[in-house]
């Protein structure tokens, strides 16, 4: 790729970015000058922290789409192809391909689901903000990796419910009973984080690879259709983690009622 | 200067961190898995190096702007002590950053093609646009519904399980009513509704809130905006389904 295209591509995303933030910029900067009527503490502080929000956005944008997103979405598509999963079966299948050919395509969901979770802006800016508000108990990366399993599990469920072909709405049923009986056993101060988690795993990163993996899925299993059986996909990412982040609390303090009867 | 520059090096570092699993994961899926060379070096490194160098300047920009900003106006708001500005400003934001959101926009294009075959509308571009238009307006309706139910529960301190809970029922209900193509579409629109900038910036203003209302503590009551952001899209469209 040479520079000048780099530069435009660079160009169009900024623009593109700076269209995407102006209703929210329009909201909070009409409501402060109008309504609060008050300046703002330091604004030239604050207009290098939009500027850097925004480029920064850009820049990551761009970069994704350089590096990342092409070979990833090539990458969902080839491992859920059915040439592959024969080929990983050995050559030999006289039989129909069954939910559990589809092995590499369980671990990659897991695997992409986790590590584009790591790498999300909005998780990261959670983390710092519920790490900073409670003092440091809650650590900004045991958060984001309790947030990251949830995020695998969920996406490596929702491949195997589109390879399967099973309702989606009994599995999200299943998932609200458990977060129920959670909420009632979990520490009261990570509930409302917990449930936040859940919408924050599915971002710029997230939600580009795993829609092309749902919709390769959908495409090249028998009998599903990409339109109807490809989506559910994020609905799963944001379940899983509302479960893995209770989990995280309640066993760091059945881990501090231990230590403290040790002592 | 010297400090500023090696604080610098030191956030491209973690970010090069946070991007490094997603690196090894493709990685070792393209030379190990599916036995396949790693195309064009050169302009993936170029990549890489825009998404550390662009995650860097978020978290910078997030530490000055979108957080003490958030945090200025939500005090603003509990200084004003009207309500019904709180009220205005938090549907006005919902609904705002949920209108021009790109994943949406995509969620919602799929999701008229979905209806256009099934025949649950005609199958013309028109009849496609209204479509994902209404589906849009519902699911940015739903966040602005959402951002001031929170923001109200902030203010009165209602615990977040009673809310929540209430809307996994409501989704339960709906799901048993709503035409079956609708369901898919309605219970992703809750994942795609909140943005890179919104989550921050909302973040900030729960937390905002929480910490200048007397009584209420910002770790129990000043998270679950989101929460709520992400549950009314799924009841909303499912109505949509229902009423088209």
């Amino acid at each position: 790729m040479d520079l000048n295209a780099l530069l435009g591509e660079l160009l169009t995303t900024t623009v593109g970015t700076v269209l995407d933030v102006t209703p929210i910029m329009a909201v909070i900067f009409g409501f402060q000058w109008l309504v609060l009527r008050k300046p703002i503490a330091n604004p030239a502080m604050a207009l290098r922290g939009f500027v850097f929000v925004i480029l920064g956005l850009a820049l990551f944008l761009v970069g994704l789409e350089l590096a990342l997103f092409p070979i990833g979405k090539v990458m969902a598509q080839q491992l859920t192809a059915p040439e592959f999963i024969m080929e990983g079966a050995g050559h030999h299948l006289e039989r129909p391909i069954r939910w559990y050919d589809y092995g590499w395509v369980y671990l990659f969901a897991a695997a992409v689901g986790f590590a584009s979770t790591i790498a999300e802006p909005a998780l990261i800016a959670v983390a710092i903000k519920a790490s900073s508000v409670s003092g440091g108990t809650i650590s900004v990366w045991g958060l984001r990796v309790a947030v990251a399993i949830g995020a695998a599990a969920g996406i490596s469920l929702g491949s195997f419910r589109i390879v399967t072909g099973t309702p989606l709405h009994y599995y999200i049923i299943a998932g609200y009973i458990v977060i129920v009986v959670q909420t009632l056993f979990a520490p009261r101060r990570i509930i409302a984080l917990a449930y936040d988690s859940g919408g924050v795993t599915t971002s710029t990163v997230t939600v580009p690879l795993v829609a092309a993996l749902g919709l390769g899925l959908a495409s090249s299993v028998p009998g599903r259709s990409p339109l109807i059986d490809g989506f559910g996909m994020i609905a799963f990412a944001c379940l899983f983690p509302i479960m893995t982040v209770m989990g995280y609390a309640m066993l760091g303090s059945v881990l501090e009622r231990r230590l403290k009867r040790k002592h | 200067m010297n400090q500023q520059l090696r604080s610098f090096f030191g956030s491209l570092a973690s970010s090069a961190r946070d991007l490094l699993p997603l690196v090894l994961v493709i990685a070792f899926f393209q030379i190990v898995v599916l036995q396949q060379p790693v195309p064009e070096l050169g302009s993936m490194l170029v990549g890489l190096l825009l998404v550390v160098l662009g995650l860097t300047f978020f978290i910078q920009g997030l530490e000055l702007g979108l957080f003490p900003f958030g945090e200025a106006l939500a005090f603003g708001f509990a200084q004003k002590g009207s309500i019904a500005w709180l009220v205005v400003f938090a549907f006005a934001l919902g609904f705002a950053t949920t209108i021009a959101e790109p994943a949406l926009i995509a969620v919602a294009e799929e999701a008229a093609e979905v209806a256009a075959a099934s025949g649950v509308i005609a199958q013309d571009d028109d009849a496609m646009e209204d479509y994902a238009l209404g589906l849009r307006l519902t699911v940015a309706l739903a966040v602005g519904f959402a951002i001031v139910i929170g923001a109200i529960r902030i203010l009165m301190g209602w615990p977040i399980h009673y809310l929540i809970v209430g809307g996994y029922i409501g989704v339960v209900v709906m799901t048993a009513f709503a035409p079956e193509e609708i369901i898919g579409v309605a219970y992703d629109s809750g994942g795609v509704t909140t943005s890179t900038v919104t989550v921050p910036l909302v973040a900030a203003l729960g937390v905002g809130l929480a910490s200048s209302i007397e009584g209420r503590n910002p770790m129990t009551d000043g998270f679950g905006l989101i929460a709520f952001a992400s549950l009314t899209p799924m009841i909303f469209v499912m109505v949509y389904g229902l009423w088209i």
